[in-house]
């Protein structure tokens, strides 16, 4: 079932030479929470596929240029359908972040 | 050289906005027990795992059917990759280090994780593991043998620790068999771990 969740069509994610493009480590880190979310059931593909193709729209709306963002538009998407179900607010991962840019230069990670 | 002093200055591309929400993002999940961390990783070994024909080993395949190429290969990576029109915008050198019969290159990043994206794909999740990271430069043999690599002591270990500004990949000996093979051909008997320095 898993394997089934399609990787192509609208919304599908950047692919080269038949493997997924990650430009950083934290695309790679984002995609593999969506879909480890998505086999745990919190959500279904579809379901984050459809947002994820409305944020692209929206955003294609506010921008002129012809390449989106694909990763930090899924990114929101993901932290979007989070807070939607109630299972990570806005606020949560705001409070967060503001912690991990606080950090000391130099941490291990 | 390898390991030495290579500059570590400029590692901040990885406290992006986007890398620390991503960060924050898994961190709340796995604190609130809705995510583990180990699933992350296993979709992304899954999905590496499931991988064409990767850039790095067309690049290899092309040194090895061509000598020119191999001889700019080795002088300058990242100009002579320029020609594969690889996606990935990278703008961080490429230095490619040729295996020989005396000598293995393996390829690390101790501070951080810094790979060649866009010649080698996703990394492997054990490369940004600590302990392959620092024991792959205080023990490469004894690790290298765990990861089913066992090398002659006569075989020199050179690790190349990646940085920001510099990427290495490793141009692994052609096996004897395969001279005259096609370029593809070629290419399908590279893999990444071989490209790391974690294979032969």
């Amino acid at each position: 079932m898993v394997d089934n969740m399609a990787l192509i069509g609208v919304g599908a994610p950047p692919m080269a030479n038949g493997e997924l493009l990650f430009e950083a480590p934290w695309q790679g880190r984002a995609f593999g929470m969506a879909r480890a979310l998505c086999e745990a059931e919190m959500f279904s593909w579809d379901e984050f596929r459809e947002l994820l193709i409305d944020n692209i729209a929206i955003w294609e709306q506010q921008h002129n240029e012809a390449l989106y963002p694909y990763y930090e538009i899924f990114l929101q998407t993901l932290a979007m359908l989070l807070a939607n179900k109630d299972l990570c607010a806005d606020t949560e991962l705001f409070a967060r972040e503001a912690e991990f840019v606080a950090r000391p230069h130099g941490h291990d990670h | 050289m390898p390991h030495d002093s290579e500059g570590h200055s400029s590692h901040d591309h990885h406290h992006s906005p986007q890398a620390i929400r991503a960060e924050a993002l898994e961190s709340l999940l796995i604190e609130k027990g809705i995510l583990v961390a180990s699933a992350v990783d296993a979709v992304i070994s899954r999905y590496a795992e499931r991988v064409g024909p990767l850039n790095g080993a067309r690049v290899v395949a092309r040194a090895w059917s061509d000598p020119d190429f191999k001889r700019w290969l080795l002088a300058d990576g990242s100009a002579a990759i320029a020609q594969f029109n690889l996606d990935g915008g990278q703008v961080e050198k490429l230095v490619v280090v040729e295996n020989t019969p005396t000598v293995h290159n393996v390829v690390v990043c101790t501070l951080c994780s810094c790979y060649p994206w866009a010649v080698m794909g996703m990394p492997p999740t054990w490369y940004k593991d600590p302990a392959y990271r620092s024991r792959i430069v205080r023990e490469p043999r004894v690790l290298l043998a765990e990861m089913g690599l066992v090398l002659d002591d006569d075989i020199h270990i050179n690790v190349w620790d990646s940085s920001a500004e510099i990427r290495y990949m490793v141009l692994p000996q052609q096996p004897p068999e395969t001279v005259g093979e096609t370029e593809s051909v070629l290419a399908e008997r590279v893999s990444r771990d071989v490209m790391i320095g974690v294979a032969r």
